[in-house]
């Protein structure tokens, strides 16, 4: 089963090279995969109707640069092909219920299957096809019967193996095939446009919302259908009218004017394949309607069927502010429906451990550590203490690994840190330490603190990765194998023999990597540290040894960020392939897949909890995962540039983001609700991070300015009445100024990193660039 | 108007010429236009495809340039084999061709010869990658250090000064500077917020901190003060920290005042401790101060001028201090000196009028005239030169004529000799050779025999220089097209004629953002190393020094700059014409090569060169190239 996964993201790779090298490759795939972890990845169960969908995506992508003949001939109804599909994934961990793996029993899912199957037939790919059937469960002649069914049928969305020499890109896009007359098109445009300016006030701002996916449809059109001058004539005329942050698509559309140039695009593949959300109320949408009807207007009312999805709900229009802080993505708004979904945003708790009796900590009386730890937060989380927060997840939701003495230890200490935690506020700001990577010549890509602020790692253009010791103590390798042999292992400081003190230095070059790395993460017990890098690998290297232990193999394309979860043992990454995975560092195969962004991804976040993530993307879209089965809970849309950075309060309330428009934008993740706009930095903001107590949030950007912003006010002014949340129509107030507490100018130092010490100091790190 | 500036960018295609010339270089020889027309089309798509990728690189590398490498990454994105041996780190140097009615820009690849490359001395390796921690907010305070960007830009500064009125809508004056917030805005400013629309001067506070007060004490005592290594370092504070805004009005003031007082009191090394301070702030990069012009530039006349600087007329150097403070002012002349405020001609007329006054002391004269003489070869020429004749008879009759007093022969020595000085080289410049003696005396009088002298020692030398810098200074630098010799950070009023009793710490001086006037010959400070190669025979290497200008960035101060460890790059031709080498910017070492056939013709010609700036035959010689390659600069030997 799992050879077909990975099958998803590595045979579209493969079949850009030749059909000869794509058998070797998979056929020696599939032996290394056998051997080493088929009892183990057995149990696994994940693969599903989303990734499915993902190969064919991925080889339609991919089908633009290979030859007609090597494309594949499986095709796909693109009507089902919608995201909401990615919420069939029904992966288990594990340790969790091994009965995971009955078959897809749905009969959309069965079609899915199907087409895979002939996928891999088509190429060749008989073992796979063979492991595949038998796992599905499907007789040895479905695939046989079934293709020829639905071939001559041609009926019930049964499109899996339909004309063998009919690409699956031209079956995407064919649906744009209708021909009208081209001239037509501006007309009926304008015509449109004309009584949408006619329209009341109060519906003017919702119907204008139809004009950018209607715009972007019939230049396709008119495209596809080879009217290239008339396109661009469209196109010049009407896109000045479209909203300015619609501006980059805008310019990928531009410069599209042939139909060759369609297939292989991915931007526009997005545009057919996910329907464009709208949200329209119900008075508006009976005015468009009857408008088109009454015109006959069948051009336009097609493309509002086909191509469009309108979420209509009832209640008083939206204003043009109220559209505009929710529009942007490159996929219109979320639907209304996929922000419903429950979501444990609570803490898990924290284990008890006994704070050992010390003389010198004032305020460590008789008690254990927890409550004392738990006293700034009781503030901000209100009433929670011991009793188990009824937000919160189960404790096994997600299996988590077992703490260690170190762990116990390092627990202590932290508590006994939080007790000299400063108490942060408007009136009492945090102390900002800037760490500069001097002579890295715009070489520094990322950066990474230890939660205890002990250790900094820098990623760099040139594939190193490099660690500093923040404080005096050096950093030390473990000693030779030969020399562990002559300690005597009883001794009480045996920690301290194994090291060797002749590699102490302040810091360590790990190499390994093959291009730039992008990502970069400690792990909470800061022995392992992760990075991911253009290479389309994700490396775990050990800070004892400081070599590298893992290459986990996966994202065939640039890996654009990776995060251990704050309980350590998994890890989350994303990149340029649209797919964020989770792994565990156990496991050299992903755990789960989540799939469903339109655009690369750009950066992802674990929950505190650690049963979520948070993906951001450059489909200007943030979604929030559910670790334990892999649905998409949450949609956020509402930025107009790619995401670069998100972070989630300590609470787990509430999730913070910033993009290359220079906006930070709050969401409150219980409801599913933007909360908050900060306006005020010129350039990407690269870095957020709320302070331990998440009263302040600070921000970095590449304008050189590190901006401390009032979380608590941010979020006490919330309305959280029933109606906003029922509607999901929010009124943001433009209070950024009287939120801003304070802006810092570096000299020129874009801050791309941001932490808070856990005494809640704030350190910041760039590169100096002269 | 954007919508459209932007429609044309987007629908920008290659033009077909081009397919056509790429299809020649890969023989193909007629290409269709249909086929051009179809395949501009194809690639120009392909390229902007791979440009939108390549920017997705540069936003993950956290850059705000597209390099090469985003373009190689890009590719290999979509599974195309990257180009290879492009890793230039600056721009690629196209040239241009023409010829036929075509038009061709193309990268030029020329034949390298490897021995030449194995022989170069290996650059230096560049600086690792280091960490560096300071703080940019102490409590939401943002501390003055030089690591921190000063709290008042200077275009904030000026912006406050040129225009003090605007209008403050209430409240707004809170969002201006949060640094106002922080030093505790006073109550004062509250009243202000109710009357709603007004138009008020925004204030800039002057309460100084106390920090900023001890500051201020200690550097102010250090400056004037006995011990010169404190002086030094105070000099050195006051020159390069950012945060001094604040303090600038006491400063001046306190020079101000400074001077007046010991001008009466005669006190010549407090008045040269003053003006070094004056040095010093001007030197800052980080102060505007225009404002205060008003009150420093009269101190640095008083400096100049004055009849009696020093207790002891005929024993102290107050001339060292004239020649200072005269420096100084062509300095502020030159930075400060508007369309607006005629600072230099106001000064030059001062000058001038008491200079022709017969009354003026020698002292005065002496310093109108180098006051006047600093200001540049062409004030020498048109205020100095017509009055050589008169001045010489009076310096007659004082030397040659009845004693009339001691300091009056001592102050005509010394007008003689700082007339000689400066004219000297200015009519080297002007007068065609010969040197005749009898002509000069009928063109200058008395001063006329001893100036002829001057020019003919100044003509060797400068032929002596011309020779030398002809190989030295043809650095033709590929990258960065502005860099050229003269980028010296000893700036010419501190040069090698600074006076011996004014010690100005050189830290000082390297600190100067400023280039050097190019009038002077670079000073011993920086290497450059000259290589001659020639084919076969042997290569001749020199060291020669000078001061690099590095900018005062506070990295410098305490790590080596970043920039200038960049290794420099060096790509060396033996075979074409006046060598020219690539060389990284900031660089350290501007290699020369040359073959030595063609510097030693040009040594004859080196002889009849003059220390001037202006077009000499080599020049011309290295224009040719010039115009050959766009990229390439050439500085001449000064």
């Amino acid at each position: 089963m799992i050879i077909i996964v990975n099958l998803g993201c590595t045979a579209a790779w493969w079949l850009a090279r030749s059909p000869s090298s794509i058998i070797k490759g998979l056929s020696v795939w599939i032996r290394t995969n056998r051997v080493a972890g088929s009892c183990a990845v057995r149990v696994l169960f994940f693969f599903n109707l989303a990734h499915a969908h993902f190969i064919l995506k991925m080889a339609a992508v991919q089908g633009g640069l290979v030859d007609a003949n090597e494309e594949k001939d499986i095709k796909s109804e693109p009507a089902n092909d919608t995201w909401a599909n990615n919420n069939a994934n029904d992966g288990r961990l594990p340790s969790a219920s091994p009965g995971a793996s009955a078959a897809a029993g749905a009969p959309e899912d069965q079609q899915t299957l199907l087409a895979v199957l002939q996928f891999l037939r088509k190429n060749k790919l008989t073992e796979s096809v063979e492991i595949l059937r038998r796992e599905a469960g499907l007789p040895e002649d479905s695939l046989e019967s079934k293709g020829a069914d639905s071939s001559g049928a041609g009926s019930g969305g049964a499109a899996a193996a339909a004309g063998e020499d009919q690409p699956d890109v031209n079956v995407v896009l064919s649906a744009y095939s209708q021909q009208g007359d081209p001239v037509l098109y501006p007309v009926y445009y304008s015509g449109l446009k004309r009584f949408i300016e006619t329209v009341l006030d109060c519906h003017r701002a919702e119907l204008s919302q139809v004009f950018y996916p209607l715009f972007v449809h019939m230049y396709l059109e008119l495209v596809y259908n080879n009217h290239e001058s008339e396109a661009k004539a469209f196109f010049e005329k009407f896109c000045g009218d479209q909203e300015c942050y619609y501006g980059d698509d805008l310019r990928i559309l531009s410069s599209l004017s042939k139909r060759e140039h369609m297939r292989g695009n991915e931007t526009l593949l997005d545009f057919r394949t996910s329907k464009f959300v709208l949200r329209i109320s119900r008075d508006s949408y009976q005015l468009l309607k009857r408008h088109l009807q009454e015109r006959q207007n069948n051009q336009i009312w097609n493309i509002i069927q086909e191509h469009l999805y309108i979420d209509i709900f009832d209640g008083i229009p939206r204003s043009k502010g109220q559209i505009d802080a929710m529009s942007g993505s490159l996929a219109g708004e979320a639907k209304r429906e996929a922000n419903k979904a429950k979501v444990y945003y609570g803490l898990l708790k924290e284990p008890e451990i006994e704070l050992p009796l010390d003389d010198e900590d004032e305020e460590a009386e008789n008690e254990e550590g927890k409550p004392k730890k738990k006293k700034p937060k009781k503030d901000s989380m209100g009433s929670k203490s011991k009793k188990q927060d009824p937000n919160a997840p189960a404790q096994t939701r997600i299996p988590l690994p077992e703490l260690k003495d170190s762990d116990k230890l390092d627990k202590i200490m932290y508590m006994k840190e939080a007790t000299k935690k400063i108490r942060l506020g408007p009136d009492n700001l945090p102390s900002i330490c800037f760490y500069s990577f001097l002579n890295a010549y715009q070489g520094l890509t990322a950066v990474d603190f230890t939660d205890d602020s002990s250790l900094i790692a820098g990623g760099f253009a040139d594939s190193t990765v490099r660690v500093w010791s923040v404080t005096p103590k050096k950093l030390r390798k473990v000693k030779s194998a030969a020399d562990l042999n002559l300690i005597d292992k009883e001794s009480d400081d045996v920690l301290e023999r194994i090291m060797d003190e002749k590699t102490a230095s302040e810091s360590k070059i790990l190499h390994g990597h093959s291009g730039p790395v992008y990502g970069i993460s400690f792990s909470p017990d800061r022995n392992y540290l992760l990075s991911s890098s253009e290479d389309g690998t994700i490396r775990l290297w050990s800070l004892l040894t400081f070599t590298c232990l893992v290459g986990y193999k996966g994202h065939n394309y640039p890996v654009w960020d990776t995060q251990f979860s704050p309980h350590g043992y998994y890890f989350i990454s994303g990149g340029h392939d649209r797919v964020a995975r989770l792994w565990a560092t156990d496991h050299y195969q992903p755990l789960r897949m989540f799939s469903g962004h339109l655009a690369d991804i750009t950066c992802t976040r674990f929950h505190p909890n650690s049963n979520y993530v948070a993906t951001g993307s450059s489909d200007r879209t943030i979604r929030l995962w559910d670790v334990l089965n892999g649905n998409c809970v949450r949609i956020f849309t509402g930025h107009k540039g790619p995401i670069h950075t998100l972070a989630f309060s300590p609470n787990g309330k509430f999730l913070a983001s910033g993009a290359t428009d220079g906006r930070v934008l709050l969401w409150d993740i219980g409801h599913g609700l933007m909360i908050g706009e900060l306006k005020g930095h010129t350039d990407t903001v690269y870095s957020l991070r709320f302070s331990r107590d998440g009263e302040i949030l600070a921000s970095g950007s590449m304008d050189n300015t590190v901006r401390l912003w009032d979380a608590t006010k941010a979020f006490d002014d919330l309305e959280t009445d029933d109606f906003t949340a029922a509607t999901g129509h929010i009124h943001l107030q433009d209070n950024s100024q009287e939120l801003l507490l304070g802006t810092y100018m570096t000299k020129s130092t874009p801050v791309i990193h941001l932490h808070f010490t856990r005494r809640n100091l704030l350190l910041a790190a760039g590169a100096y660039n002269p | 108007m954007a919508e459209e500036r932007r429609q044309k960018q987007c629908s920008v295609v290659l033009p077909t010429e081009s397919m056509k010339a790429m299809a020649e270089s890969v023989g193909v020889g007629q290409l269709q236009e249909e086929s051009c027309v179809a395949l501009s089309e194809e690639v120009s798509y392909r390229i902007k495809e791979i440009a939108q990728d390549a920017l997705k690189f540069m936003h993950h590398g956290k850059r705000r340039k597209l390099t090469t490498s985003d373009i190689d990454n890009a590719l290999k994105l979509k599974n195309v084999e990257p180009l290879y041996g492009f890793q230039s780190q600056e721009f690629i140097p196209f040239r241009f061709a023409s010829g036929g009615g075509r038009e061709l820009h193309f990268y030029e690849e020329r034949e390298v010869d490897l021995s030449d490359i194995i022989n170069t001395p290996l650059p230096r390796v560049p600086l690792d990658v280091s960490l560096k921690a300071h703080w940019l907010s102490i409590e939401g305070v943002q501390p003055s250090i030089p690591e921190n960007p000063p709290p008042a830009p200077k275009e904030q500064q000026k912006a406050e000064s040129t225009e003090p009125l605007k209008v403050v809508k209430p409240g707004q004056e809170e969002d201006a500077t949060i640094q106002g917030k922080s030093q505790g805005a006073t109550a004062a400013d509250g009243k202000g917020k109710e009357k709603g629309l007004i138009r008020l001067k925004p204030r800039s506070t002057h309460e100084l901190s106390v920090e900023q007060q001890l500051y201020y004490k200690e550097i102010t005592e250090a400056c004037v003060g006995s011990c010169e290594a404190k002086r030094a370092e105070a000099l050195q504070s006051i020159a390069t920290d950012p945060g001094l805004y604040q303090m600038l009005p006491r400063f001046s003031t306190f020079i101000s005042e400074g001077v007046r007082v010991n001008v009466v009191q005669n006190n010549l090394a407090l008045l040269i401790y003053l003006m070094r301070m004056v040095k010093a702030l001007m030197d800052n990069p980080t102060l505007y101060l225009e404002k205060y012009l008003h009150e420093l530039i009269p101190a640095v006349v008083t400096c100049i001028v004055s009849k009696q600087l020093c207790l002891r007329p005929d024993v102290d150097n107050h001339w060292a201090l004239r020649d200072f403070a005269a420096r100084l002012m062509a300095q502020s002349c030159k930075t400060f000196s508007t369309t607006t405020n005629n600072i230099q001609s106001r000064i030059t007329k001062t000058f001038t009028k008491s200079w022709l006054d017969d009354k003026t002391q020698w002292t005065t004269r002496y310093g109108c005239i180098a006051g006047l003489a600093e200001l540049g070869p062409d004030v020498i020429k048109t205020l100095i030169l017509p009055r050589l004749a008169v001045e010489g008879a009076r310096i007659k009759a004082v030397t040659e004529g009845p004693v009339v007093s001691n300091i009056d022969k001592i102050g005509a020595d010394h007008v003689q000799s700082l007339l000689l000085k400066h004219c000297a080289s200015v009519i080297a410049k002007i007068r065609p050779q010969p040197d005749n003696v009898e002509q000069y005396r009928t063109d200058f009088g008395y001063l006329g025999p001893m100036l002829c002298s001057h020019v003919m020692k100044a003509r060797t030398q400068a032929a002596l220089q011309a020779q030398q810098v002809n190989r030295t200074t043809l650095t033709i630098t590929q990258p960065r097209p502005t860099l050229s010799v003269s980028q010296s950070g000893l700036s010419g009023s501190t040069g090698p004629r600074t006076p011996s009793i004014i010690k100005v710490p050189s830290s000082l001086t390297l600190m100067s953002p400023r280039p050097g006037t190019p009038s002077q010959p670079s000073p011993p400070a920086t290497k450059y190393i000259v290589m001659a190669t020639s084919a076969g025979a042997a290569s001749t290497q020199q060291v020669i020094t000078l001061s690099s200008s590095q900018s005062a960035s506070p990295v410098t101060s305490t790590v080596p700059s970043a920039s200038s460890t960049l290794q420099p790059l060096v790509k060396l031709e033996s075979s074409s014409g006046p060598g020219l080498t690539g060389s990284r910017p900031m660089q350290k070492y501007i290699v020369v090569s040359l073959p030595s056939s063609a510097s030693s013709s040009l040594e004859p010609k080196s002889s009849v060169l003059s220390t001037s700036f202006s077009s000499t035959p080599l020049e011309a010689g290295l224009k040719i190239e010039q115009s050959e390659s766009p990229g390439v600069s050439t500085q001449s030997p000064h």
